[in-house]
């Protein structure tokens, strides 16, 4: 068995396997998921070329972003924060659970008692030692309203905290059987004493020091010489050129300014892709653009109706046009093989003009037009899809009437707002985070005003059931209670679609997050 | 006492254009304030987005002093403009005068670059336009610098950028400049931006040249200059352009106030961070501090400017500047 896995670990060093590959092929062999993954990120780290400058040229920074990671909501902070800073855990491109300053996790039976082990001799940037202490004050920090964080929901369930040696204890409201992965939320990195000095110090224990800060323009870093993973952190310096204009992103990657870049528009994904030196990387993630139905308000409060919607949506033909066939098809619950626990016999729904005329008509709608508020900012191409499915509406016979609103207060005036807008998703780790945030009655974030009892309590026990088959029968009744019953129209799953020049090394897909979860600057190199 | 003392008209002139300039600086600072106040939607709302919890919104604006009344907030503003303090920006608590400093200059060294080529050049080229009128060297003077100026600014920079950085890689792509930069670095990273702000000014000003230059060449004293023998340059150059400065002097101006207040465009295209990106970033998280200051400078550069553009127009002429 052990020349066996000599073999595989071998193929992985020479590039020649795919960690999804080695994982499965040794965990069939009797290895652990989490052991299997980090075996692999040791491998294929091990060719690693130490040094040199590595710059990502992004969408989504603005001039008022702030260091403090509680208030990172887009995308340059996301990786800002991914690059200066650890979390307890991280969740691996496979799905499982990797521990950074965290080495060992367990929970009571009934996952309501979480303990986390602190990895020892970890320093923070500025030499002081990571510490329980320091993690229990970080999570106050966000527990804490004022703090505005981001992850506030997810800290929120935490009745109580404690440090005692290297050991943290966090004692939760009701079980959660995921919630190592709500750890590893990209606003919750460990700092000395929890930032809560100076929140917008920068001063973490991840492999690189912030040493530029200019908000809007770029942000850079100088490897931590003192980190304590060799694995990661290859080159000396790593730069984030914020470029939010798409053609110039592009341009930026052809003329090799930076090496990697973040949105490429799926328009030209393809004529990207045929430049030489470059690659265009489409990677299936947990994101959606959605059509959204308030279930409560009238004519969606029909059930009837919504099917007719649902069914007069061409999943396929937005995935063509607005996506560029980078994406995938939606099946109206978020949920997609990206999550772990997913059930993929549940059929998959497709345009029918004949039945969704037929649902319309026994909904017994008056005719009068139905209103879709769209704004191009609620997703890219959200204009042109809201067309698409006005017109494959219309040859069902529902009267889809579209009414532009601005990008300027969308997300305050139209979303969470008005009865049927466009909206996205990013998605979430796990799937019960994701239902939690939106599809909960009684969720901040519930935008289609769904309410299901028995969804509702599906939700909570699977929460707690730590039997991995039974959690997945029950994701599998809720998906298809959303899928019938909600408000959600999900046309499309849409890609991470990223360029990489030729010489940078070390990247791998990595569903959980664009630019691979955040890590990219810390993981590759320059070959 | 001052009565007794003799000041020159012009110099009172100049006083009363500067008074007058402040002024109607308060006014726009009233109107910016106003238009900064109707903008749809909510501060606190932009700054959180789509992740805003009611919670996180209340506290936000209580710390924010949102619930104060407008007018209360605007003396507060005015005040504090009074006595240089520019306030610190709401999203992420950085003092606006120390960033703004710095975006300011670097539109300003974008600006001087693009002016200190484009308007020697334009005035150049509105001469020997003028010089050949109706010949060839006009119809290309006027048929090149016509047709950069018709293409819209993003078309002329996504041309620009795809020869000179892609193509060719003569250039580099982004126009980013930072602190600690040397001064050769700073102008290879300018040099594309520079050249389109060039093509998009260089229009106007050499029109204008070339259109006051031939008003002027109907006069009858250019006749004379003519018939005494001086050749078509030295008529132009020392006859014609000194009558003809005060309507370029003020197209000019006008340029160079777009140069430092409206190149947004090309500031995105090329990655630049000026203040036009600056502005539009806290416009989108209604950052109100930040924009009514930007709102504020950019309103004295054009003010200041057009004082300029009097005065000197003031100076070149004569009747003016030899009071009987």
């Amino acid at each position: 068995m052990s020349d066996q896995l000599d073999r595989f670990v071998a193929a992985a060093k020479a590039g020649k396997m795919t960690r999804r590959d080695f994982v499965g092929r040794t965990t069939a062999m009797g290895l652990s998921l989490g052991l299997a993954s980090a075996l692999y990120t040791k491998a294929a780290n091990a060719q690693a070329k130490k040094g040199g400058l590595l710059r990502a040229g992004m969408q989504g920074g603005e001039s008022t972003n702030s260091l403090d990671p509680a208030l990172a909501a887009s995308e340059v902070p996301f990786m800002i924060n991914m690059t200066w800073g650890d979390m307890l855990v991280d969740v691996g491109p496979t799905g499982e659970i990797e521990y950074r300053i965290a080495e060992e996790i367990s929970a009571n039976s009934d996952a309501t008692e979480w303990k986390f082990k602190i990895r020892q001799g970890v320093e923070f940037h500025n030499g002081k030692t990571v510490t329980a202490e320091d993690v229990v004050a970080t999570m106050r920090r966000h527990t804490d309203e004022k703090s505005q964080s981001g992850a506030l929901g997810i800290v929120q369930g935490i009745t109580e905290m404690s440090a005692e040696g290297d050991m943290v204890t966090m004692k939760l409201a009701s079980g959660s059987a995921d919630f190592p992965y709500l750890m590893a939320d990209y606003h919750l990195i460990i700092q000395p004493n929890g930032g809560i000095d100076n929140p917008t110090e920068g001063v973490g224990a991840g492999p690189y020091k912030v040493v530029v800060h200019e908000p809007g323009v770029r942000h850079g870093f100088e490897k931590f010489a003192n980190h304590w993973n060799p694995d990661i952190g290859h080159a000396d310096q790593v730069e984030i050129l914020v470029i939010n204009d798409g053609t110039a992103r592009a341009a930026a990657l052809q003329s090799g300014q930076v090496h990697m870049i973040n949105r490429v528009d799926p328009k030209i994904a393809d004529l990207l892709g045929r430049v030489p030196g470059v690659s265009v990387n489409a990677v299936a993630g947990r994101g959606h653009y959605v059509f959204i139905m308030h279930c409560d308000k009238a004519p969606f409060d029909n059930s009837d109706l919504r099917m007719a919607l649902k069914l007069g949506i061409n999943r396929q033909e937005m995935v063509d046009k607005i996506l560029g066939g980078l994406g995938s098809r939606g099946n109206d619950f978020p949920i997609n093989s990206a999550y772990p626990l997913f059930d993929d016999t549940i059929p998959q729904r497709d345009y029918d003009a004949a039945m969704a005329a037929e649902y319309y008509k026994k909904s017994g709608h008056d005719g009068s037009p139905i209103v879709l508020q769209v704004a191009a900012g609620a997703f890219p191409g959200a204009v042109e899809a809201a067309q698409l499915f006005q017109q494959s509406a219309q040859a069902a016979g529902i009267p889809l009437e579209l009414k532009r609103e601005p990008d300027d207060g969308y997300w305050s005036n139209v979303w969470n707002v008005a009865p049927f807008c466009a909206s996205y998703w990013g998605g979430r780790p796990v799937q019960d985070q994701m239902y939690s945030t939106a599809y909960l009655s009684t969720a901040e974030w519930n935008d289609t005003k769904f309410k299901n009892a028995k969804f509702d309590d599906l939700l909570v026990a699977a929460r707690a059931e730590l039997d991995g088959a039974k959690r997945k029968g029950m994701y599998s009744e809720m998906a298809h209670i959303l899928r019938d019953e909600g408000g959600l129209i999900l046309p499309m799953f849409n890609d991470f679609v990223e360029g990489v020049r030729s010489e940078v090394a070390g990247w791998e897909a990595d569903p959980n997050g664009e630019l691979m979860n955040g890590r990219a600057l810390a993981r590759c190199w320059l070959a | 006492m001052l009565a007794g003392l003799r000041v020159h008209p012009v110099f009172k002139l100049v006083v009363q254009r500067i008074a007058l300039g402040l002024l109607l600086l308060v006014a726009v600072s009233a109107i910016i304030f106003l238009g900064v106040e109707a903008l749809p939607g909510d501060t606190a709302q932009a700054i959180l987005g789509q992740s805003a919890t009611p919670q996180a919104l209340a506290n936000l604006r209580a710390e924010m002093g949102l619930d104060q009344p407008p007018l209360a907030r605007y003396v507060d503003w005015l005040g504090g403009i009074m006595t240089g303090d520019l306030g610190t920006s709401l999203s992420n608590k950085t003092d606006i005068a120390k960033a703004i400093g710095q975006r300011l200059g670097n539109t300003l060294f974008l600006a001087f670059w693009a002016a200190i080529i484009s308007v020697p050049l334009a005035v150049l080229l509105g001469l020997v336009a003028a010089r050949y009128n109706g010949r060839w060297p006009d119809k290309i003077i006027s048929g090149v610098t016509l047709s950069t100026i018709s293409l819209p600014e993003f078309v002329v920079g996504y041309l620009v950028l795809y020869f000179l950085a892609v193509k060719w890689q003569l250039f580099p792509s982004v126009a980013m400049v930072f602190p600690g930069m040397g001064m050769m670095e700073r102008l290879n990273a300018v040099i594309l931006p520079v050249i389109v702000l060039v093509l998009v000014v260089l229009a106007h000003m050499m029109r204008m040249t070339r259109a006051a230059i031939l008003n002027v060449m109907q006069s009858a004293y250019i006749e004379t200059a003519e018939l005494k023998g001086l050749s078509p340059m030295q008529v132009i150059w020392r006859h014609a352009f000194p009558n003809a400065i005060a309507p370029v002097v003020n197209v000019v101006m006008l340029n160079l106030a777009y140069l430092v207040v409206g190149v947004v465009v090309v500031e995105v295209v090329f990655v630049y961070p000026g203040m036009g990106q600056y502005l539009v970033d806290h416009v989108t998280k209604r950052d109100l501090p930040v924009v009514q200051a930007v709102g504020l400078i950019f309103a004295a550069v054009y003010i200041g400017l057009n004082i300029m553009a009097d005065v000197i127009s003031i100076l070149a002429n004569p009747r003016l500047r030899h009071p009987k």
